[in-house]
């Protein structure tokens, strides 16, 4: 039961992610290009709403359904593995067009392309698994 | 029925995005899209060679489930509810079409010049969805998060961190488009 409820919340953001167009190599192009406020907007309206919620969340101590913690925990502080594996991430999103969540959304539109990149995203996480100890973190 | 078919606007989508993290906080979840690359790398047997991989992945088999939903998501858009197409800005389109001969720009979802299943015999384009894959991969594990686990989970908790990773995400892209752009394509 509780997978079928993952499934569906995925659904429900491929079709968001999709018909948005934040899936669309074109609108990461436009947005790296300042050409369109839509990107913008897009990460804009969730922000503020999610950072409100998160606060409500917070100072009225809401628990999740199961009665366990909010996975709302602080991250580990460090700038060297958020600046360059940031930077890092940020080339292969305006080369690719496409972030995670949506390259699995254009897999299921029916770009046989796109399972390239998701081979080399699976790839490229399993490099850093095995380079991690040698990177600053 | 037409507001279906037409492409959703920033503050529809904005606010969708948020109730996805929210609702996934009440299932005592965190949104995040790709920390299931590192749960595939673990069920397809990584802990061999890095310790990275070694966890009890089969706890992490709720975000496959989320992977798998997106992929039925973006089959019933693509499908039922869209023309396929996305009109951009009109000067970027021409530029895109004059600088690099991308013309699919309001014709298709993806630049078929790119993504068209016939480009992949050419070596060329393969090079540059495989390293495009790589980096995005690489980085996201490196900077512990994605697009939706900093830049939207992550900021909406007010962490530092993440904003340092989402000004990477921009430099990294910003870089990419304007002087990598022009000596790859």
């Amino acid at each position: 039961m509780r997978y079928i409820t993952y499934l569906v919340i995925g659904i429900f953001f491929g079709v968001i992610m999709y018909k948005s167009e934040a899936a669309s190599w074109f609108r990461i192009y436009e947005m790296f290009q300042f050409g369109s406020f839509h990107m913008y907007g897009i990460i804009g309206s969730a922000l503020v709403i999610g950072v409100i919620g998160v606060q409500v969340i917070k100072r009225n101590n809401i628990k999740p359904l199961d009665g366990s913690e909010m996975s709302l925990k602080p991250k580990n502080k460090s700038v060297a593995r958020y600046l360059l594996g940031g930077i890092l991430f940020g080339l292969g999103w305006a080369l690719a067009g496409a972030c995670p969540g949506p390259m699995y959304v254009l897999a299921g539109s029916g770009y046989i392309s796109i399972l390239i990149v998701i081979f080399g995203a699976i790839a490229g996480t399993f490099l850093y698994g095995i380079l991690r100890d040698k990177l600053p973190h | 029925m037409n507001w279906i078919y037409e492409p959703w606007p920033w503050y529809v989508a904005g606010p969708l995005i948020a109730l996805t993290m929210f609702v996934l906080l009440v299932v005592g979840k965190q949104f995040g899209m790709s920390s299931n690359l590192r749960t595939a790398c673990a069920a397809i047997g990584a802990g061999k060679a890095s310790d990275f991989f070694k966890f009890d992945w089969k706890a992490e088999r709720w975000n496959l489930m989320v992977v798998l939903g997106a992929v039925i998501g973006g089959f019933i858009a693509a499908n039922y509810l869209s023309d396929n197409t996305v009109e951009i800005n009109p000067e970027i389109a021409q530029q895109l079409s004059e600088d690099y001969n991308i013309k699919s720009a309001g014709e298709a979802y993806l630049p078929s010049e790119i993504f068209a299943t016939e480009a992949l015999s050419d070596p060329f384009t393969l090079a540059i969805l495989l390293t495009g894959g790589l980096l995005v991969g690489f980085g996201a594990r490196y900077a512990g998060g994605c697009t939706s686990g900093h830049a939207i989970s992550g900021l909406s908790n007010l962490q530092l961190p993440s904003l340092i990773a989402v000004i990477g995400f921009f430099i990294g892209g910003l870089v990419m488009v304007h002087f990598l752009y022009p000596l790859i394509f």
